[in-house]
């Protein structure tokens, strides 16, 4: 692990990426490939945020559908991921299929899906005894069902990992366990200021998650990034139940049984808590994630709960992405709030970073300024 | 169907300091509901034996205090909701309980925790065979259900327990072949003076090494397991001496023992998960077995309304589990309003002075299950560490040289502690292996507690439920 002091020995670093998961990490690995000198620094360890507790599920037909482009290319950056990285982050296309239980959620489902189809996601729709076919286990509540063979899921506990291999290989610094104390603009760069020292770059990418609120005042921009205390939940191993990953409608299901048997919970139902402390369950959605998730695998009630936990996912009202150049800044940019982040934050750090790099990105960024305000006082840590 | 219920206050673990802490609160005028896992009180230590068991005459001291208590509880306002297990633990405070009919919720201003410890094994080869069991499952096991562990048995590992099932084992009729010690004579004797107060816990504990005198049982000091081996369970043990340190010492004399079973345990490590889970602060205390909750000196922890006792707040043994038990319950009853601050100072008094005398002989019993640096060294690397996960030290040695420095990092990358046991009996090696890279404990971190505190069956948590009244929160935006 880099000490701030070494962490750029010749000087002044081409690019200090603030925050180490998956979209930070995906920029750093671009621009590390591009011959840049790059420093990523995280709070935690690489990875251990929100890209390295969500469900792991890879799921496209449930993304938004003004993010169908991004999502389909993401699903081929994830096809490589491991191949890429040199580290197995056990990612699987085992196909996925999203539930409707009620008349009304199927006429829904069909308008969504469709929509997605039209949007070059292959789709298609199943009745009950053909989503059983795919899937044994589902229950007689389902009345219909949308499969999608891209739909897969990875392990999002390795992926931190195996970033931190991979950019280790091609040079980038890490420094871990160490939070920004303060971020200062000037001298056509920035100066960080950590724990262990100061860090100092031309450029600089903000992509601490929903942390980023915080990193982004030290500049005095506020960009009204909130906080989702998404819940997830995971079973003792159990015998084979599931062949794919499942979901619903409503985005409130999230299922899928990893390689080593546990069953995975999700679904985004909501816990409480502060960012940067550990979430605490609301005990109705812990109850009523379960009861949802049983109406559509009963053979899971006999199943236990060893582990409940939470990530911290950021939001700005729209719901979209914020990914792009910081306003009133020389070459400050931010990745955040890209709703399915995990699922789609390989491709958003592959376009930011071509941004970065000069290019032209092959799909458009999220602009920032659409959600960012000016603040007179840059706001310390 | 879920219970209700409301109280002055709720204590968790009905052993000696649950027990003790429920009877003082109760006994000051407080409504007090106490909650243990077993089928009645009584814990670990003071286990109440199972329905099978007869002869209550023979099984001792402990039994007896045992008995008193539950009768105690029994003659007392103290609401007993045995069979229960707290899952989850909420602020203000709400206990989530399940039983195995039906669940509990329990609503009190204070919540005392009195969780006892988790026993720390630590791993050699053959560790995870059918027939290995740690020392205080087997002491379960003998004083539930007086039922033996094995018909021929090595004990093994370190401290005041070790003694304590050999002769348990003798007087139900099985064999030991051996008790292997990692502690040496001078080590037990330099244990004496604090253990003068205790004068009748001497007295039991040379009674038991009389015993094993009298049925030729070999003791062997500063000798640890070096490994387990057989087919489908335990069938031998292979033990060899060690230094000071626990390292084996080059080319000793290595005895194999023919068993059935084989029981180890190198001690204690408090059961911080609860309070941890509430977000009490901690410290990392060797001495008291690990990480133990920052107190006051009467069980008050750094949440209000939070009180902490017993072994779970650092292992100082049972008698001493039953004084802090009072202690805590007493406090609970001046910090509710319920007796003046003249009645509390006058009723802590005697108890104080116990207190100490009892937590010396606590101290001495712990300084002999000191973690020794030279048995952590000695595990090989294809040995299980995290047994719910099947994780070798290898691959966490593999972790740790890519980088990580802190549990989280160790859990995610090696799935260490993911199991069903969440990390209660790996953590403690683990730490132990982070510390001979010289990572501090404080950097290295507790695993973070989570609900469930027990694993709990979805169909548990789920109830009995009518599809149609099940109300969705608010979709995202889906276009």
């Amino acid at each position: 692990m880099a000490r701030a002091t070494d962490a750029a020995p010749h000087g002044t670093a081409d690019v200090a990426i603030v925050g180490g998961g998956i979209m930070g990490c995906s920029v750093a690995l671009r621009l590390a490939e591009a011959g840049m000198r790059v420093v990523v620094i995280d709070r935690g360890g690489i990875g251990g945020g929100a890209s390295g507790v969500n469900a792991g599920t890879l799921s496209l037909q449930i993304k938004r559908l003004s993010l169908m482009p991004y999502a389909i290319r993401a699903a081929e950056h994830w096809a490589e991921m491991s191949a890429r990285l040199g580290a197995d982050v056990k990612f699987r296309q085992s196909g996925g299929l999203n539930l409707a239980f009620t008349e009304a959620e199927e006429a829904q489902l069909v308008t969504d899906m469709t929509a997605r189809r039209e949007a070059g996601l292959p789709i298609s729709f199943l009745d009950l005894p053909a989503a059983r076919a795919r899937e044994p286990g589902l229950s007689d509540h389902v009345r219909r069902a949308s499969f999608c063979p891209l739909d897969g899921y990875s392990n999002p506990s390795l992926t931190g990992r195996a970033f931190r291999k991979a950019l280790t290989a091609r040079g980038v610094a890490m420094i871990e366990h160490d939070p920004v104390l303060g971020i200062e603009a000037g001298d056509g760069g920035y100066t960080l200021r950590l724990q262990s020292g100061n860090v100092r770059a031309r450029r600089l990418v903000l992509a601490a998650g929903a942390w980023t609120r915080a990193s982004v005042l030290q500049l005095g921009v506020d960009l009204p990034i909130g906080a989702r205390v998404n819940q997830m939940m995971v079973t003792e191993r159990a015998p084979a139940l599931m062949n794919g990953v499942l979901g619903h409608i409503s985005g409130l299901m999230s299922l899928k049984q990893s390689d080593n048997g546990t069953i995975i919970i999700g679904g985004g139902w909501q816990g409480e808590g502060a960012v940067g402390e550990p979430g605490r369950p609301v005990m109705d959605n812990l109850t009523n994630n379960l009861r949802f998730a049983t109406l559509a695998m009963p053979a899971l009630a006999p199943l236990r709960i060893v582990r409940t936990w939470y990530g911290y996912d950021g939001f700005v009202p729209d719901f979209l992405p914020v990914v792009g150049v910081l306003p009133w800044l020389r070459e400050a940019y931010v990745i955040a709030c890209v709703r399915g982040g995990y699922t789609i934050g390989p491709c958003m750090g592959d376009l930011l970073a071509a941004s970065i790099l000069g290019e032209e990105p092959a799909l458009p960024l999220f602009d920032p300024a659409r959600v960012a305000t000016r603040v007179n006082t840059p706001v310390p840590a | 169907m879920c219970a209700d219920l409301t109280a002055d206050l709720v204590v968790l673990g009905g052993g000696p300091a649950g027990g003790h802490a429920a009877l003082a609160a109760s006994g000051a005028g407080l409504d007090v509901v106490l909650v243990d896992e077993g089928a009645a009180p009584g814990g670990q230590v003071w286990r109440a034996p199972g329905v099978a068991v007869s002869n209550h005459a023979a099984l001792g001291p402990d039994h007896r205090a045992g008995e008193a208590l539950r009768a105690a509880l029994t003659a007392s306002k103290v609401r007993v909701l045995a069979g229960h297990r707290a899952w989850l633990l909420q602020a203000g405070f709400t206990v989530h309980a399940a039983a195995a009919d039906g669940a509990a919720r329990l609503q009190a201003p204070a919540l005392l925790l009195a969780p006892g410890t988790t026993e720390r094994v630590i791993p050699f080869p053959g560790w995870t065979l059918p027939g290995v069991m740690g020392l205080a499952g087997a002491t379960a096991l003998l004083k539930g259900n007086r039922m033996l562990p094995g018909r021929k048995v090595v004990v093994a590992g370190a401290g005041p327990l070790l003694v304590a099932v050999a002769a348990s084992i003798l007087k139900g009729g099985g064999t030991v072949a051996a008790v292997v010690d990692l502690g040496s004579m001078p080590e037990w004797l330099r244990g004496v003076p604090a253990m003068l107060g205790r004068p009748d816990l001497i007295l039991r504990g040379l009674g038991w090494r009389a015993l094993l005198l009298r049925h030729g049982v070999p003791y062997l000091t500063r000798h640890a397991v070096l490994r387990a081996e057989g087919d489908n369970g335990v069938a031998s043990v292979t033990v060899a001496p060690v230094d000071g340190d626990g390292a084996f010492e080059p080319g000793g004399n290595a005895r194999r023992f023919e068993v059935d079973a084989l029981l180890v345990g190198h001690g204690l490590v408090p059961a911080s998960e609860a309070a941890r889970s509430l977000g009490a602060r901690h410290l990392h205390v060797p001495a008291l077995g690990g990480w133990v909750p920052e107190l006051d000196g009467l069980g008050r922890s750094s949440i209000a309304g939070l009180y902490i006792a017993g072994d779970g707040a650092g292992v100082r043994g049972a008698a001493a589990a039953a004084l802090a038990g009072a202690q805590a319950g007493l406090a609970v009853a001046h910090d509710l309003g319920r007796i003046d601050a003249a009645r509390h100072t006058a009723e802590q008094a005697p108890l104080a002075a116990r207190v100490a005398r009892a937590a010396r002989f606590g101290r001495a019993m712990a300084a002999l299950v000191r973690i020794r640096p030279g048995l952590i060294a000695a595990i090989p690397p294809e040995a299980t560490i995290c047994r719910c996960e099947d994780v070798t030290r290898a691959e966490i040695e593999a972790a740790f040289d890519e980088g990580a420095r802190q549990i989280g990092q160790l859990k995610a990358w090696t799935r260490c502690g993911m199991g069903p046991c969440q990390g209660r009996f790996c953590g403690p090696t683990i730490e132990a292996l982070a510390a001979q890279r010289g990572i501090a404990a404080e950097a290295f971190g507790p695993m973070v507690a989570r609900p469930p505190l027990r694993p709990m069956p979805i169909g548990t948590l789920t109830g009995d439920f009518d599809p149609a009244a099940l109300t969705l929160p608010p979709s995202l935006p889906s276009s």
